[in-house]
């Protein structure tokens, strides 16, 4: 268990537009409003079905509502549903003492595909993030969710695997009864296994 | 169950902005509530509508911001209470209308919800609706919280209803787009009866005394503004400067001042009600102190018009350091953010902080900014907007005349990007393409020769460009008119239009014809699928030589989100690595060099191109463009 009491605790979950990110933060936001916490997120996602880079913010506190955008220098944990994304929000936001939790796969700017900009080597980013870092853990999630036949579940893999670190309390149960509010019936049983698997597979890195 | 209809007063609940001021207007007993989708306003109606039929209300997505307006001020005029939600531009569309309504006054309460965009994070342009509240005369108010997002939706409804004016509530990205804590109160369940009083028409005239009235109706809106729970102070009896804030800017100054350690010299003034000012409320706090500074976003509306307040009450205010916009001390453009009101204390207060270790922050922005490529926008995988810039940018290199696009707001605006082959020339407002295409479809008499293309969207056709249509067949303008119907409002999120068949509230709705109504102009009209890329670019390329009058294309593919969520891939697409000759083929790379669709990608180590199963949505359209056939698509 590594419940992190600072308050506010600051999380930013990043990855690409088209990922689920704003699914995310308000699944795990009513998460923590049903805990009891005061929770503020803001999203940005103008341009989310755009191939653009997505982050929101949440700010998680036992007694005020906090601004949506967490100052610079002042994350203490990144969800990073993308790699070179969770290395991205580093540059403003990252401090020594930063958690990071990362989907190892990689998703291709179309700068890349074209040939004007190099996909950096994966082993590369993960050394960078973790010199950056207080811990990092891997979750293969992609892969992990397209096995399950859609690479949309990598955001509930994603939360599944936050949970096993213990950095925040999150439970099941919780999460059953706010996936009850957002979905039909017939989805909930693969989104739970979704959020089993990430327990089990998320690995804490080494080099 | 939608927590917007959630019957349960005292739960906290996580909403955002937007659902917190649907449920205000829930908790106010609103009855009718029409917009045109915008973001950052889109979920407010959005929300509502799903739960419309459940709560006894109607909601509609209107053609555009005006006709919202419209329909909102009926049900206020038969005496119920109505609501408007809007972005930003939506405001210019609407604002003819709402200029006449502030003199002719509201029954029903009117509630006019405007959600800025600072910094244009959804956005075309960068626009400050608070100067309309001063503009007409009306009652404006701005949530800094998620909490009174919602009490000051529902507190709007009861002051337009008691002086009879609609009442304005400004909100912006940071509050709209953003989630919080919200106590839900109850729903009322009263029911009023609608009757227009024929005896009483609603009319501006005569202004002399319409006018007169307005402004006595915003008298007495000051006097209920001056006792607001909205409007509060905040630190010590004499601070050595007072901050005058509102909207979001307010938490991002508490939380700079907390963090700065200036609890004991910094004083906040934080309005909820900035137009007309709470005169007596701000006379009081304004005494504290000498040096005022203004947190605001876009334009300095606080700053000026409490500067005005303080030179008309200079006998009792005395002398007055300003510190804001006009002084330099703060960005004069853009979104505020607390490292700005940071950055801002600390020069004034000559203090020093840092967040963590200034070797810790070079590195870190030096290694994101080395490993990390940026991510321009595209259009998604399997979008027909790609394959139909993809038939123009050919048709128009087929013609050879350096003809171009005129374009304007929706997804397809990227055509102005790399992604859509850099086509698009200009956009401007709603429907401003076409409006453009008939003056330049006039200059031929002055020599000028390049063909004109103009594109719009389908939600976009009925929202702004059939009057320009009906100009262009009335006045010859002579351009090629590609509608690209994508069969949804997608750059906002999926809303449903005349052209859909279904209504906000999810019922069967006639479809209005967009070939019928332009043949009905007396318009060429044609239809293709942009799949069919080589079919579309020949039919793009015949129209151009054609020649003469106004031609309309449509162009007629459903939005890959929309039917990717109904039916999964169209087709399972593969790169034959056999036939693939990567680098060695002529082609340079067309596929991923040029084509560029995030679902295709280029293995640097086989040196071919291959499908990403991750993103490819399975459009096929790559198949046709490879020339070595080497991309595959078979039938999912």
């Amino acid at each position: 268990m590594l419940l992190l009491e600072k308050d506010p605790l600051n999380v930013i979950i990043t990855g690409v537009g088209g990922q689920g990110n704003v699914l995310a933060s308000q699944i795990l936001g009513q998460m923590l409003v049903q805990k009891g916490y005061v929770v503020t997120i803001g999203e940005t996602y103008g341009a989310s079905q755009r191939g653009g880079s997505v982050m929101s913010h949440l700010r998680i506190s036992h007694k005020d509502q906090f601004s949506p955008l967490i100052p610079q220098g002042l994350c203490d944990l990144v969800v990073g549903l993308e790699p070179v994304e969770a290395l991205r929000v580093l540059g403003p936001y990252g401090n020594p003492g930063v958690l990071m939790i990362v989907n190892t796969r990689p998703i291709h700017p179309i700068d890349v595909i074209s040939g004007d900009a190099q996909y950096p080597d994966l082993e590369q980013v993960l050394k960078e993030i973790r010199s950056l870092s207080r811990r990092l853990w891997t979750v293969q999630a992609t892969d992990m969710a397209l096995e399950m036949g859609d690479p949309l579940f990598s955001n509930i893999i994603m939360l599944g695997a936050l949970s096993a670190t213990g950095i925040l309390p999150l439970e099941r149960e919780d999460l059953e009864r706010i996936l009850g509010e957002l979905f039909p019936p017939e989805r909930i049983p693969a989104n739970l296994e979704a959020y089993d698997k990430g327990r089990e597979a998320v690995q804490e890195y080494s080099p | 169950m939608s927590l917007i209809a959630k019957d349960a007063p005292g739960q906290q609940v996580l909403l955002m902005g937007n659902e917190a001021i649907a449920r205000g207007a829930v908790e106010a007993g609103v009855k009718v509530c029409a917009a045109y989708p915008g973001n950052p306003s889109s979920e407010i109606i959005g929300s509502l509508a799903q739960v419309g039929e459940d709560l006894g209300i109607y909601v509609e997505w209107s053609v555009n911001e005006k006709v919202a307006l419209e329909i909102s001020a009926a049900a206020s005029f038969a005496g119920l209470r109505g609501l408007t939600a809007m972005k930003q531009n939506g405001l210019n569309v609407a604002s003819d209308f709402l200029l006449n309504l502030n003199l002719s006054g509201t029954k029903g309460g009117l509630v006019v919800v405007v959600c800025d965009d600072p910094s244009a994070l959804s956005s075309s342009n960068e626009e400050d609706s608070r100067a309309y509240a001063k503009l007409g005369d009306l009652p404006l108010l701005e949530p800094s919280t998620f909490q009174e997002a919602k009490d000051m939706t529902k507190w709007a409804f009861e002051l337009s209803e008691e002086l009879g004016i609609p009442c304005m509530l400004r909100s912006v990205t940071r509050v709209s787009h953003a989630r919080g804590n919200v106590k839900l109160g109850e729903i009322p369940k009263d029911v009023r009866e609608p009757h227009f009083d024929t005896t009483h028409p609603i009319i501006p005239l005569p202004v002399a005394w319409t006018h007169r009235s307005l402004h006595d109706k915003l008298a007495k809106c000051r006097e209920r503004f001056e006792t607001s729970s909205f409007n509060i102070y905040q630190g010590p009896e004499k601070p050595e400067l007072l901050v005058v804030t509102c909207g979001s800017s307010w938490l991002y100054v508490r939380e700079a001042v907390h963090n700065l350690g200036l609890e004991d010299r910094v004083g906040v003034v934080k309005l909820g009600t900035t137009w007309p000012l709470p005169g007596d409320f701000l006379r009081r706090h304004l005494k504290r102190a000498a040096r005022i500074l203004f947190v605001e976003e876009v334009d300095p509306f606080l700053e000026e018009n409490v500067k005005a307040f303080c030179a008309e009450n200079g006998d009792e205010l005395g002398m007055k350091t300003f510190l804001g916009k006009a002084s330099g001390d703060m960005p004069d453009i853009g979104e505020m953010n607390p490292d700005i009101v940071t950055e801002t204390l600390k020069r004034i207060f000559r203090v020093s902080y840092e967040p963590r270790p200034s070797e810790y922050a070079q590195n870190a922005t030096q290694i994101a900014l080395q490993h990390a490529p940026m991510r321009q926008l595209g259009f998604c995988a399997g979008c027909p907007h790609r394959a139909t810039y993809w038939a123009v940018k050919n048709a128009l290199a087929m013609d050879g005349r350096d003809g171009f696009v005129l374009g304007d707001i929706g997804c397809y605006t990227l055509g102005i990007a790399p992604a859509g082959f850099s086509q698009v020339k200009t956009f401007h407002a709603m429907g401003s393409g076409t409006g453009l295409a008939n003056g330049f479809g006039q200059l031929e008499r002055f020599g000028f020769h390049q063909p004109i293309i103009a594109v719009c969207g389908d939600s976009t056709f009925y929202h702004a460009a059939v009057p320009a249509l009906i100009n262009a067949q009335y006045n010859r303008a002579d351009f090629l008119m590609l509608i690209l119907d994508n069969s949804a409002t997608s750059m906002t999120g999926f809303q449903p239009h005349p052209g859909t068949g279904r209504t906000a509230m999810g019922q069967e709705a006639p479809v209005v014809d967009i070939e019928g109504l332009c043949r009905a102009l007396g318009a060429h009209v044609e239809a293709v699928d942009p799949f069919q890329v080589t079919e579309t670019t020949h039919t793009i390329y015949r129209l151009l030589q054609k020649g003469k009058g106004l031609r309309v294309l449509v162009v007629r593919r459903e939005c890959a989100l929309v039917r990717g969520k109904r039916e999964g891939k169209l087709f399972q697409v593969r790169v034959d690595q056999q036939r693939c000759i990567g680098i060695d083929c002529g082609c340079n790379r067309l596929c991923t060099r040029v084509f560029k669709c995030p679902g295709l990608v280029w293995d640097p180590e086989t040196g071919k191109a291959r499908v990403d199963e991750a993103i490819c949505t399975g459009c096929g359209v790559c198949a046709e463009i490879c020339p070595s056939s080497a991309i595959i698509k078979e039938v999912a």
